[in-house]
């Protein structure tokens, strides 16, 4: 049993955590998804330099090795900086969907360019209707000659308005939640027919609603065998999961560490607020949450290493257990800051609005508990 | 014991049907509703229309314009308003100042200033916490020092809730020296927001609008004639006043109404083969919520009972303030729960007139996450949850 990271892991995570702390304070991130594009180029230049960005991938993909450990290591440094570049929609996603389901030429074609940071995906999935539901698929791709026609609407795509390409799961058989009949096709961004309406997430990043409107797209474009794209698609949000639980736990440990840090200072009734014992024991349920938090990330990590990246059930484990920690932890944390909690102006408020918006994040707190209890029988 | 509704209440809350019915603005309506963002035109237009009727002033004495109404026709129209969706009353200057001014003003006071709160003609603002003041309100900072018939104010306000649209504000002010007992040191003063020496810069909420504001004031020359009740007396009328905050605090009949939205909306919202309110996890959070609203409900009846039999509100009131905010935040919560995928997209504006560019989400989806992180607030103002605990331990329990 070892619960520490490698040498490499070490200085990944000390590497990350230098630039959160010193080259990405809170100003700085305001100031980023302030900007029109909503995250900073320089940033994302920097992180292919550093290569952060290979951190997803395999070695024979050309990338760092693409450990769930390496991955969870790089998300909770982020998520302690609220790290608003779309690590997660081109590198996690949409990179992990290519290489994935990609074939040779398509791999060779598009990994190098993300890891170089040259090029900006987006995984189009969730649709109006869906939920969280990745079955749940009603834009259609009709097979004309060489090429798919495609119409339909996606919803809430992360990343959706920066990306210069997008991948998109579309049906190409059977009904609206039926398993069989998804495919994921790699649309131009810019290509006919494509809208895009791109705007601000509570949580500081970007995404947008997408329509596609007969969209023709080269069947070379098709990633993987058509009809049969799901269980891949699943593979990889399960991932992707994976590292937003990294990210709020990341979350969650900055907003107790202010919380406690605050109280210290906070004078009411001649003492520091942090002498009332009501307060002192509420941070301490809040420390035991993040460390729970912690430990299920583990778990779930460990056991998507050790079963060659599948962990359908510890993923949703973690997701569940995570998600009632991060309500908590950020309910608290602005209840004990008083006042000053629910203002745009402090950063706590905006810990609370991201680990708001993780809870709901590739399927709630309570649609993984469910999935995980099915998967009990499922599971050997 | 019992809860019906006498013959003479039936047709008074018939009345009160009809009255919102042909009277309530559709598009005040809508926005209460929907928990939208109100301009300070909206809730004048509402209050103006309210005065008109003669309804604008529950809770005062029929002498100064009040309704004189029951306690039971007060509950049948905070209810009937709530399901219609009439806007809140403003509370600071109809429930806040006033009653203070007609308890412990003098009559020049009475004349001068009540007929204006009761007509909506002037807005009033709350100045009482300070950045180092909150919780602890009685070590407020803020002087007003006597220069012959002035008081000479200096000091900053905060957390002051639309002080931005306010023509006057009425505040907790230090007149003793730091050798008196904190209780005994604080005044009561009304004050001319356009006095010069004030200034009001804005606080942003999480929700991304402009609520509250800091007031600063510097050298702010204030009549004597303004001081309500006696110097060293503010203490004691506030505390009243804060009693009279928490009555309506509970909030039942606007819970109600939102939790039965809610069920609606839940039974639209598709989830896998069926709805929402097919899905058995939500369906016993829903059910949840709606059992400790109907304990709460009850609290609140049998809190009224007694207040009707002359008793005054007492420390039990503080049941109402914890469980009335717990239980509307969770409703808050339900409802970005409900929204799912689109409780994400923030569109600044989106729901405000006039807006011209394409609206994000279905409904008010997109407006759910920003209500529910404005309203953690309620467990934060007019004496925190864990300060109502306190007093529970200290008042009720003798702890
Ligand atoms: C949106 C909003 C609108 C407001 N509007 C107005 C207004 O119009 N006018 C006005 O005057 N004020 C207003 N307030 C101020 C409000 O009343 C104060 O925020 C409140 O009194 C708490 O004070 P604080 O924010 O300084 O928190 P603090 O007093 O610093 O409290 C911080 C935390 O410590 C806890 N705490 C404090 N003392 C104790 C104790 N003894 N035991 C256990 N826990 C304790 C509190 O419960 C809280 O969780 C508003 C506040 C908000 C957020």
């Amino acid at each position: 049993m070892n619960f520490s990271y490698s040498e490499e892991q070490q200085m990944l995570q000390d590497s990350v955590s230098k630039f959160i702390q010193q080259d990405y304070d809170f100003d700085t991130r305001r100031k980023i998804t302030e900007s029109p594009r909503g995250f900073s180029e320089e940033n994302w230049n920097l992180f292919a330099e550093l290569g952060w960005l290979m951190v997803p991938f395999s070695e024979g993909d050309g990338g760092l090795g693409g450990s769930a450990t390496d991955l969870i290591v790089v998300m909770e440094e982020f998520g302690k900086g609220m790290l608003v570049e779309p690590f997660l929609a081109t590198a996690v996603l949409g990179g992990g969907l290519i290489a994935e389901c990609g074939n040779d030429s398509q791999k060779e074609e598009l990994l190098a360019f993300i890891m170089g940071g040259e090029l900006q995906l987006a995984f189009a999935f969730t649709e109006p209707e869906s939920r969280y539901e990745l079955n749940n698929v009603t834009v259609t791709a009709e097979r004309r000659g060489d090429e798919f026609i495609v119409n339909g609407a996606k919803s809430v795509v992360l990343n959706g308005e920066a990306a210069d390409k997008l991948l998109v799961a579309v049906r190409t058989s059977g009904e609206q939640r039926d398993r069989d009949g998804i495919s994921l096709l790699l649309i131009d961004a810019e290509a006919r027919g494509v809208r895009r309406r791109g705007y601000a997430t509570v949580d500081g990043q970007r995404a947008a609603e997408i329509s596609l409107d007969n969209v023709s797209v080269p069947a070379a474009c098709l990633l993987g065998e058509e009809g049969k794209a799901l269980p891949g698609i699943e593979k990889v949000i399960d991932r992707a999961t994976l590292a937003i639980c990294a990210e709020a736990v990341g979350a969650m440990a900055v907003t107790l560490a202010k919380t406690v840090e605050y109280t210290k200072t906070r004078k009411q009734f001649g003492v520091p607020i942090s002498k009332f014992q009501a307060l002192q024991h509420r941070m301490a349920d809040m420390f035991i949450e993040v460390e729970q938090g912690r430990s299920i990330l583990y778990m779930a990590a460990m056991q998507m290493d050790a079963n060659g990246g599948v962990a359908q059930r510890a993923v949703s484990a973690a997701k569940s257990r995570i998600g009632a920690a991060a309500r908590k932890v950020g309910q608290e944390a602005v209840q004990i800051h008083g006042g000053i909690g629910v203002t745009d102006e402090l950063d706590v408020g905006h810990f609370f609005k991201r680990l708001t918006t993780f809870q709901f994040q590739f399927g709630s707190t309570d649609m993984h508990k469910l999935r995980f209890l099915n998967g009990e029988s499922s599971a050997a | 014991m019992n809860i019906d509704l006498t013959e003479e209440e039936l047709s008074f809350r018939e009345e009160v049907r009809a009255f919102l019915k042909e009277k309530l603005p559709a598009d005040l309506s809508r926005k209460t509703l929907n928990g939208l963002h109100m301009e300070k035109e909206d809730y004048v237009r509402w209050q103006k229309i309210l005065h008109e009727q003669g309804w604008a002033a529950v809770n005062w004495p029929v002498e100064h314009g009040g309704t004189g109404w029951t306690p039971t026709q007060k509950y049948i129209w905070a209810n009937e308003c709530a399901v219609a969706g009439a806007p809140d009353v403003i509370p600071f200057g109809m429930k806040m100042v006033a009653p203070v001014i007609y308890t412990y003003g003098n009559e020049e006071q009475k004349q001068r200033f009540l007929p204006d709160i009761l007509a909506s003609n002037v807005w009033w603002c709350q100045g009482y916490s300070e950045p180092n003041a909150g919780s602890d309100l009685a070590s407020l900072k803020t002087s007003a020092v006597r220069d012959g018939d002035h008081y000479v104010v200096n000091g900053t306000k905060t957390w002051t809730t639309l002080g931005h649209y306010a023509d006057w504000i009425f505040c907790l002010v230090r007149t003793g020296g730091p050798d008196v007992k904190n209780q005994e040191a604080i005044s009561f003063l009304l004050i001319d927001m356009n006095d010069p020496g004030i200034s009001v810069s804005p606080i942003i909420t999480l929700d991304g609008h402009r609520e509250v504001n800091e007031v600063f004031f510097d050298n702010v020359r204030v009549p004597v004639e303004n001081r309500i009740g006696e110097e060293g007396k503010g203490w004691t009328y506030a505390k009243v006043l804060l009693t009279h905050e928490r009555t309506g605090i509970a909030r039942v009949a606007n819970s109600k109404q939102r939790l039965g939205q809610l069920k609606r909306l839940a039974a639209e919202t598709a989830d896998g083969a069926g709805s929402l309110l097919d899905n058995l996890a939500f369906a016993q959070k829903i059910v949840d919520v709606e059992l400790e609203l109907l304990a709460l409900e009850y609290t609140e009846l049998r809190a009224l009972a007694s207040v009707s039999t002359g008793k005054a509100p007492g420390p039990e009131s503080s049941i109402l303030k914890i469980k009335g905010t717990e239980v509307a935040q969770l409703i808050d919560e339900l409802f970005v729960e409900a929204a799912g995928n689109y409780s994400m997209p923030f569109v600044k504006d989106q729901f405000a007139p006039g807006f011209d560019g394409e609206p994000v989400g279905p409904g008010t989806a997109a407006n759910a996450a920003p209500r529910y992180f404005n309203n953690r607030k309620a467990s934060i103002y007019g004496g925190s949850n864990e300060i109502q605990k306190n007093i529970i331990c200290k008042a009720v329990l003798g702890l």
